[in-house]
This record gives C-alpha cells, structure tokens and sequence, in this order.
C-alpha cells in the first residue's frame, strides 16, 4: 500500500528506522490475513484496469456508437462470441446502453474516476482534519474547545444528508460531490487526530525537545503529528470505500458526475428505469462499485488488525 | 438519573441553536432566483416582485432569520413554493413513511445482525462464523441502492408468480386502502392539533391498519415495505453484527465469565446473563449511531422503491429550489437524529450505570 510510506516523511533517521520496520511487520501480519489478502487482490485488479482503461475499454465511453458502427441497437444485451452471439455481430461483453455506448467501455473508465475520487476525497478530509484535530489536541483550551464544537455541529446533521445541502449551494457535479463528501468526512478525522495528539503530547520525547527550546510549531510538526498518525491512516483506509459510496450515492440521485462521465453511480441512476426490461445496465456497474468498496473495505479492516493486534481476531 | 437527562438537554440546546442558523444560512445561499424556477422562465419582473414580497424575501437577512426562528416557535414552518401547501402540513404527509420504513429497517438490522453476531462469536473461526462474517464484508460494502434494484429484480420478475413475489414499488397496491383513523373512528370534524397527530399516525398504514383491524391493508402495506427495508437495513444489519460479535468475543474471554463457568452455571446463562449484558453497551451505540445513516439511506431507499417519504421530498424540492421546504424537512432530520442520539445516551447511562458519573 502506498499509505505505508506516509508517516516516513516527517521522521528523523533514528525514527526512521523503528517505523520503517513498524510498517514492514505491518504488511507481513497484512499479508497473512485471509480477508485483507482479498481485498488486496481485488484492489490490485481494479488498479491495473484503471491504469490500463484505454487498452482494456477498446470505444470510447462517452460516444455513442452510431456511425461507428452498423446494427447497433440501444439498450442490447450483451454480445459475447464465446456464448453463441453471432461472429458477424461486434462483441459487446457488458451490452449497449440507451444511448447506444457500450457499457462495458464505461464500467471500465469508471474504475478510473471511482478509485481516484476515493483518494482525493479522504486525502482532502485527512489533511484538513487531522490540522484541526492536532492543533485542537495540541493546544488545547478555548482553541480545543471552539474547533471541536464545530466538528460537533457538523455532526450532527446524518452525513449523506448534510452532503446534499453542501452540493446544492455547491451546485451539482463531480468536484462539488467530492468536496461535500470530503467537507463531511472532517469531524471524524479531526476526532480520531485530538485523541491520538493528546496520547502523544505527553510522551517524554515531546517534553525533551520542549526542553530543548523547540518551538510549538516545530514540536507539533516535527514530533507530535508524525507520531500520531497511524490511527488516522487506519481510520483513512477504511474511509475510502465509504467516500466511493457516498459519492456514487450522490451521483445516482443526479447530483455528482453528470453526463455522459462515466461514473458508476450515475450510469445506475440514468438507467434507473430499465431495471425490468434491462437488468445488465444496472448489474455491471453495480457489481463494479460493491467489488470497490468491498476491497477498500477489506484492506481497512486488516490495516486495523495488523497494527493493532488486540484487535484482530 | 434525572439530573442526568437534564444535563443531557441542557447541552442539546445550543447545538439546535446551532442547527436552526445552519439550516436557515444554508437555504438562503442556495443559487438560483426561486421566482423564476417556481413561476418559470416568463416571468414578469412585476410578477416576480409580488411573489418576493409575499415570501418576504425582500427584507434583510438578519430580519428575514428573526422571522424564521419565531414562526418555528409556533410550529409554523412556511409554505411551500411549490404546491403552497405548508411545510407542517407536508411533514405531516410525508415523514409517517420515512419513520416506518426506517423503523422497519432498524427492526431487520436489530434482529437478524445482533444473532448473527452472537453465532459468530459463540462457534468463533466456526463454517458459521466465516460465512457470517463474509455476509457481513459484502453487506456492508454494497450501496443501497445497487441492493434495492437487485432485490426488485429478483422478487418482482424472477420470482413473479410465484407466492414469494414481492412488489418493487409504491405504498399498497392499487385498489387497497387504509382508511385514516379519523375516518374509522368518525372524527372528521375534528381539527387542530389533535387531528394531525392523528393524521400523522394514519400515515403510517402498518400500525393504523392493525389497530383498525384493517387486515388486507396490513399484509399489502407490509409486503410493500419489506424489500425496502432489507435493502435499507442491510449496512446497518452488517455493522451491528460485526460489533456484537467483536463485543461479545472481549467479554467472553474475561475472568467472570470463567467464574461463571466454573461455578456451575449453565452454558445458556453464562453466554446471555453474563456475556450479552456485559457484551450489548458498544451495540446500543452503534445501533444510535445508525438512524443518521438510515435517514441518508432513505433518500436513496425512496428513490428506488418510488416511495413519497421526506428523501423524495427534499430531494424534488432541492431540484424546485423550495426553500422553505429544504429548511423545515432539514430541520426535522436533523431534530431527529439529535432526539435519537438523546434517547441513545439515556439508554446508555440506563445500561450502563457508570456513564452517569462521568
């Protein structure tokens, strides 16, 4: 995993070299756990299919195909020479949709936007609340107080709903979807952040370079948040499958990617009506999404049970 | 314990407070002439200008916010722009559905994770428990929405005909009705306060059909909630059987429950005296912490099973930009949700003595 060589950076070479090894028996007890493996697996798959859209998709997943090719018709099912469709006929593995694209190109460039806008999501409520949780943690009083009543308020509102509001006066589309998912997401970063802090500030390495001379600011950068970290980057990982959800959710009722972006959660939600007389317009990429957060998911979890192993069972 | 609840209260005040300026700042940011998208496109500026003083747009925000807090203190919500139908009335309409079908979920997530839990950390590493928890991974991991069609595909065409089918959308069937209890009880001429309570409950046609004996409105309304309510309680359901199970797997490896062994006691009774009991307190949390996502869910829920509850409303008002509408319907939510969280904390502090001292 990438998350892995995060906390590195802040880390002088004495630290360095403890956490380094911290993170390798990570990844061995990570490796081991049946379910994480999985997970990593699927994650792997989705990656390389992401990396690879254009080869893999073979059309474009925003055109349709009329006079690119002859005999296409909207909403056919899926062509696949293996099953019995006709050698004559161009193979469509996932079928044609009712703007006559084929799906299978979109579920594919789908995999692109869903997996980046999972990252982007919780990088942006990871760097903003884990600021706020540390500066709340670190110093405390009136500063704790007004910055965490805040995170409070925020939620207090059901997370998909206050999303909806945010992208309303946003206005629609896929950056805003993100932000309002990101913008939600804050107050459990910044929670999980306060509490790892305070843990940390009272170790005797901090009071040393306090004694040192060092200033706050140095303290807090330098010493304090590199070493609060890993909770936040457990809490990130399996944050990223609830961010691809909820922003697929806000796609389907019409609010995130618009179109013709083809983003799993709206191809859904355009289709939405042929559910009936086409089921595989809908069943493609909602199996695609549930395989994403399900190995997002899957990952999380065994991070948590790998760094603390209390926990795993 | 009352100094408790009242403690409690006092703290909840500022956050409505909160709340209240929130959802007000909220909608009058929103983008957009609300003149022109409920009077359309050719409206006259004369037009217009009527309309926004007949709303009371034109006046101040600080005024326009003073205005508000006093018509929600006498439970005056405003009027819808677009059906100018009031906004308490419309709640009235509308929330019965979105509490049943939440309630119902709930009632899913409550009954069948909470066993499915228990299973999995009695008969731990167990062919049960792996495939509970496998269950659990993929329940938790697909979007309510993706389960909703699915379950309607399955119920409505695969199984259609057979006695398992099930209908994938709408309150009852065409032909049935629940008749509202003032109708039942022959109280048409009642008004105020006592009436929408009672027109509040007739919306909920589950338990108005039973206390009517309405039976064909019972078993048709119930039928149409279920495979809504599997597919909005099947997050939930997965989250609360993960926590039980890992609840229950920290407790039963505690000296009293091998005290309780050793003493004799019976296996049932050492698993639910002593491990439930000790083992339910994260769950209960949990199970609060869940309403917020059921209420999200809905919205999502209502859209795929065509149900006319608070989701479909606010998201169609959004659309309309019907201020007073998003504001009250918001307001509700998050009362509500801050309600539960309440209740939650009282059960807690019930539960668990120790809570109250902290």
């Amino acid at each position: 995993m990438t998350a892995t060589a995060e906390p590195l950076t802040g880390a002088e070479t004495l630290a360095l070299g403890r956490e380094s090894a911290l993170w390798r028996t990570t990844l061995s007890r990570l490796l081991r756990q049946r379910s994480a493996l999985v997970g990593l697996v699927l994650l792997v798959f989705f990656a390389f299919v992401a990396v690879f859209a254009p080869l893999i998709s073979g059309y474009d997943p925003e055109r349709p195909l009329i006079g690119i090719e002859t005999d296409v018709r909207a909403v056919a099912p899926p062509c696949i020479h293996l099953l019995g469709c006709p050698a004559d006929r161009s193979e469509h593995l996932m079928g044609i949709d009712s703007n006559v694209r084929d799906v299978f190109s979109r579920v594919v460039w789908g995999t692109r936007i869903s997996l980046t806008v999972g990252f982007v999501t919780v990088g942006f409520a990871i760097v903003i609340g884990a600021l706020i949780g540390a500066v709340a943690g670190y110093f405390g009083g009136y500063i704790d107080n007004v910055l965490m009543r805040l995170m409070d308020i925020l939620l207090v509102f059901p997370a998909l709903i206050l999303a909806i509001l945010i992208v309303t006066v946003l206005g629609r589309g896929l950056t805003n979807a993100m932000l309002a998912i990101g913008l939600v997401a804050i107050p459990v970063y910044a929670r999980i952040m306060r509490a790892s802090v305070l843990s940390v500030k009272e170790q005797d390495y901090v009071t040393a370079s306090r004694a040192l001379g060092a200033s706050a600011y140095g303290i807090l950068f330098k010493r304090v948040i590199p070493n609060a970290l890993t909770p936040i980057v457990v809490a990130g990982t399996l944050g990223i499958g609830g961010a691809v959800l909820d922003i697929a959710a806000l796609s389907f009722i019409g609010l995130g990617a618009q179109v013709p972006t083809p983003e799993w959660g709206s191809m859904i939600g355009l289709e939405r009506n042929r559910v009936f007389a086409a089921p595989h317009l809908l069943f493609f990429p909602g199996i695609a999404l549930t395989l994403t957060v399900l190995a997002f998911n899957l990952v999380g979890d065994g991070l948590r049970d790998a760094l603390d192993p209390r926990l795993s069972r | 314990m009352v100094r408790f609840v009242v403690r409690r209260l006092l703290i909840s005040i500022p956050v409505l407070f909160a709340i209240v300026f929130l959802v007000f700042a909220v909608a009058r940011i929103l983008p957009g002439d609300p003149c022109v998208a409920t009077l359309g496109e050719r409206a006259t500026p004369a037009q217009c200008q009527q309309f926004i003083r007949r709303f009371g747009l034109d006046k101040p925000i600080p005024d326009q916010f003073a205005i508000y807090l006093q018509d929600i203190s006498r439970g005056n919500l405003g009027t819808s722009i677009q059906t100018r139908q009031s906004v308490t009335e419309l709640i009235v309409e509308r929330l019965p559905t979105t509490i049943e079908l939440s309630f119902l979920a709930l009632v899913f997530a409550i009954a069948v994770g909470i066993p499915l839990g228990i299973v999995s950390a009695y008969r731990r590493n167990s062919v049960a428990d792996v495939g509970s928890m496998v269950f659990a991974n993929i329940g938790f991991s697909v979007p309510v929405f993706v389960l909703g069609y699915g379950l309607a595909f399955i119920f409505a065409v695969l199984l259609r005909g057979t006695p398992l089918a099930l209908p994938p959308s709408g309150r009852l069937s065409s032909g049935v009705e629940v008749l509202p209890l003032v109708e039942v009880w022959n109280l048409e001429t009642l008004t105020g306060p006592a009436r929408s309570l009672l027109d509040f409950i007739s919306g909920m046609y589950i338990p108005t059909s039973l206390i009517t004996f309405q039976w064909e409105g019972l078993i048709d309304s119930f039928r149409h909630l279920i495979l809504p309510a599997v597919a909005l309680g099947t997050i939930p359901l997965a989250i609360i059987a993960r926590i039980t199970r890992s609840s229950l797997l920290d407790v039963m490896g505690l000296d009293y429950i091998r005290t309780a062994r050793a003493k004799g006691l019976r296996e049932r009774l050492v698993l639910i005296r002593h491990g439930l009991r000790n083992a339910i307190l994260p769950v209960v949390t949990i199970i609060g912490l869940q309403v917020g996502l059921l209420l999200g869910g809905a919205i999502l829920t209502e859209t795929v099973f065509n149900l006319a509850g608070v989701g479909k409303t606010v998201f169609d008002a959004i659309e309309a930009r019907d201020y007073a509408v998003i504001q009250g319907f918001t307001l509700i939510i998050a009362l509500g949700f801050l309600l539960v969280n309440l209740i939650v904390d009282v059960l807690y502090a019930y539960v668990d003595p120790r809570v109250k001292l902290a």
